[in-house]
């Protein structure tokens, strides 16, 4: 598995890539990993104010139902539309063609508190 | 928690292993539609030696299980399989089962497997209960490994390691014969919708069987199938699931098991309230639904129709095969009807979805 070292991540296991006011964000290798096989993906609108820490959208594998938290606040730019139709592309490449949305973030220094590829790998170590 | 002989197995083929009511089963090997996909096109092999076997011996067998379960048993052969159910005075639901009969005088219970000893206990109950004598229940579960051998392919991959001539043993029958040198119960019957087998096998060869099984597969596409390809399965032709469609709280009447309540038989346990409710009008009904948006039915969604709730989803999922979402629901009978409009409610949308008769794939 791999966590690129450019990348900021959260203990709910999604990643961050900040480019100036603007962070992509989407859910991590191991997170796609422990799902199984995605089968549906529900994003939030454009437009859409998010909260940190409050759910902005859904991820369910054949399986499971799970909750994607905001990392940081900001509004809704852009959303990756071809999850809809292909949700299966969050399995293939999670960090690439599988990023969820794009948020211009409220405060661009947020990401900053996020913890390192390093930390999010000791603390995956200790999840499983 | 309990393991299955098999369980080292599945370990060493990287399964993701879960809590499966006590037991610590494989949930998925490859990846839940991977597998499903291989069962539907080619074959996969199920360790199912969580669920539970309880043997009935003695002169009045026949007469006992007639009285314990709600089918009619002297309906069966030597050699035949029956689909049941024990049912509650009340008329909810102990578990459903599959009966094999090898002679009028024993008789073979595979029961679920969290239920196993909740079912070997009502057994004596109705037994005791009974006055009859000259009936012996034996629950040899940790006796048996099971294996299921499912999918398109199951037969001529069986073929390869046995002499039983497999072309004779037709659905819902079984016969006792060697596979692969281990005498073992060879069943036509399955949880899948396919051709297949199930084998009932000492416990101490399961490792041995299940290498065999998969070393003569592996040119078929043979895969170790998980919990969660069984479910998504079982799903798609709509069988119902002990916990889910079935309860203490749901008759078989309404469980859709209509089939397989032979009210006309002689008094067994449950019968006046079952039928009774027949009389009264059976208050909830299981149908299919199929999702016409893009959303996934899960169990515990309820179900509207307009701003009147009228049921609830029991079991649900993404259709590997279909790509749709498909449930079993339990609603309210007039709105049972296939071809129903309804709405599932999922999270904070409703959703639209058509009652449809299952199987979903046919």
């Amino acid at each position: 598995m791999e966590f690129p070292e450019e990348f900021k991540y959260t203990e709910e296991h999604e990643w961050v890539m900040v480019e100036k006011e603007l962070a992509t964000i989407g859910i991590t290798d191991f997170a796609q990993d422990a799902l199984g096989d995605v089968v549906f993906v529900e994003l939030p609108e454009v437009g859409t104010v998010l909260e940190v820490g409050k759910p902005f959208g859904v991820v369910e594998s054949v399986k499971a139902v799970s909750d994607i938290y905001a990392p940081i606040a900001g509004t809704v730019e852009e959303i990756n539309e071809d999850l809809v139709e292909a949700p299966e592309i969050i399995n293939t490449s999670p960090y690439e063609d599988g990023w969820m949305i794009k948020i211009r973030m409220t405060d661009a220094s947020a990401a900053d508190a996020l913890m390192s590829s390093e930390d999010y790998q000791a603390l995956i170590a200790e999840e499983s | 928690m309990k393991k299955t002989p098999l369980n080292q197995v599945h370990r060493e083929l990287g399964a993701r292993m879960v809590d499966f009511g006590g037991w610590d089963m494989p949930v998925q090997y490859s990846g839940v539609i991977d597998e499903h996909l291989a069962v539907r096109q080619a074959a996969g092999l199920f360790d199912v030696s969580h669920m539970g076997e309880v043997e009935v011996t003695g002169p009045n067998a026949l007469a006992f299980i007639q009285q314990l379960t709600i089918n009619d048993v002297s309906k069966l052969v030597d050699g035949q399989i029956q689909y049941s159910a024990l049912c509650y005075p009340e008329g909810g639901n102990v578990d459903d089962v599959t009966l094999y009969r090898f002679n009028d005088s024993r008789f073979l219970f595979c029961v679920n497997a969290s239920n196993t000893d909740k079912d070997f206990a009502w057994m004596q109950k109705v037994l005791a209960d009974s006055a009859m004598t000259d009936v012996t229940l034996n629950n040899r579960s940790a006796e048996f490994a099971q294996i299921a051998l499912q999918g398109p392919k199951a037969e001529e991959i069986l073929a390869g390691l046995t002499d039983v001539s497999l072309a004779d043993l037709v659905y819902y029958h079984f016969c006792e014969g060697d596979v692969a040198g281990v005498n073992m119960i060879i069943s036509r019957t399955g949880y899948t919708g396919e051709d297949g087998f199930e084998l009932y096998l000492p416990a101490s060869a399961a490792v041995e069987i299940w290498r065999q099984l998969m070393k003569a597969g592996a040119t078929y596409g043979l895969l170790p199938i998980g919990l969660g390809a069984r479910d998504t399965l079982r799903l798609e032709k709509g069988y119902a699931l002990y916990g889910h469609e079935l309860s203490r709280e749901i008759s078989p009447l309404e469980a859709g098991l209509a089939w397989i309540t032979k009210l006309d038989n002689d008094d067994f346990v449950g019968k006046a309230a079952l039928v009774a409710q027949k009389a009264d009008g059976v208050p909830r009904r299981r149908v299919g639904l199929v999702m016409q948006e893009r959303g996934i039915p899960r169990e515990g969604y309820p179900v509207f129709v307009g701003d009147r709730e009228v049921g609830i989803v029991t079991s649900g999922t993404m259709s590997p095969t279909l790509k749709v979402g498909v449930a079993l629901a339990l609603v309210e009978p007039d709105v049972a009807k296939a071809d129903t409009e309804l709405e599932v409610a999922i999270r904070n949308r409703r959703m639209r979805a058509v009652v449809t008769r299952p199987p979903f794939v046919k």
